[in-house]
């Protein structure tokens, strides 16, 4: 199935979990935020939250700025 | 006399230079000229992660007893800005936020109308709100009202190096406004930021000055020393200026005959 990660449009094995979509990203999960359909979700919920078609998901660190 | 100590949002501040992560060849380098600067408040900023390659975490690479205060950097309006706060603040490493809204492209003067906006917004939802902005006496007082920590005016466009052309109006600034007055941009080297504090500034933040000197980390230790010499500066009261000389030795005794 389809969902947009980033902006960019992704194709995923479907009955896929957040915490396991971040896994096989090979992120760690401390260095990340998530934000699903426009909220944010806290790490300890990622397994809670099922992807589904079209879902948009943006995942942002923190990276050098002034 | 009491120690000099800059304090926000309840936390006692040793160091009047904040630092910028920006720029820097490397995360070490970074490290490193963190560590020189003795800076306590540390910025970064949030960007989307490139999901394509494995990247070092700069958390790794900020000391632990820093306070991160992250930027809103990318954000054109009041609504972004928010948006990239709350993200900012669910990575869990606190609730210091640097506003930036910038919706100029050339300049990237900050909008203070937007800024404003933002900073009400934040600081209900408890966030400690640093605001950077065009120096303006009415926005500022307006930035305290909504509750802002400090405001942090420009002292010339970002990453200029120009230094302090907005003077006047940040000495207006200190005398008139409460909360700490932080010049943040444009300060391109040490005697820049050592004038700010001499207006009597709380603090100053730099980046682009520190990292893309040649030598980062000794840059950091000079802009250091430059900040603790303007705070001492004002703080022994800074003798104003006259019209014609005043002799500084003796104008009796002299070796002639007349005397």
């Amino acid at each position: 199935m389809i969902i947009k990660i980033n902006g960019k449009s992704e194709n995923i094995e479907t009955k896929l979990r957040l915490n396991e979509l971040i896994r096989n990203k090979n992120l760690t999960p401390a260095a990340v935020v998530i934000e699903y359909n426009g909220s944010i979700i806290l790490k300890e919920k990622w397994a809670d939250i099922l992807l589904n078609e079209n879902d948009n998901i943006e995942i942002v660190s923190f990276v050098s700025g002034g | 006399m009491a120690a000099d100590i800059l304090e926000i949002a309840g936390k006692e501040i040793k160091s009047r230079l904040f630092i910028g992560t920006g720029k820097f060849s490397s995360f070490s380098l970074m490290r490193e000229a963190i560590k020189a600067s003795e800076a306590q408040v540390v910025t970064v900023a949030l960007r989307r992660v490139d999901t394509s390659s494995k990247q070092d975490n700069i958390l790794d690479y900020i000391p632990k007893d820093c306070i991160l205060m992250p930027n809103t950097s990318g954000a054109r309006n009041a609504q972004e800005a928010v948006r990239i706060a709350r993200l900012a603040k669910a990575a869990g490493c606190g609730n210091w936020i640097k506003v930036e809204v910038i919706s100029d492209n050339k300049y990237l003067l900050p909008d203070n109308l937007e800024t404003l906006e933002a900073t009400e917004v934040l600081v209900k939802e408890g966030f400690v709100v640093l605001p950077y902005m065009s120096p303006d006496l009415s926005i500022a007082k307006r930035l305290v009202q909504a509750g802002a920590s400090a405001v942090m005016p420009l002292g010339s466009p970002i990453g200029s190096n120009r230094g302090v052309k907005t003077e006047e109006l940040i000495r207006i600034m200190v005398e008139e406004i409460k909360i700490p007055v932080i010049v943040d941009a444009g300060l391109g080297r040490p005697s820049d930021a050592c004038l700010c504090m001499e207006l009597g500034c709380s603090a100053v933040l730099i980046n682009t000055a520190i990292a893309v000197s040649d030598n980062p980390v000794n840059m950091a230790r000079a802009f250091s020393q430059a900040v603790t010499a303007g705070r001492e500066a004002y703080l022994s009261g800074i003798p104003s200026q006259g019209g014609s000389a005043s002799a500084s030795s003796p104008l009796t005794g002299f070796l002639r005959k007349e005397n």
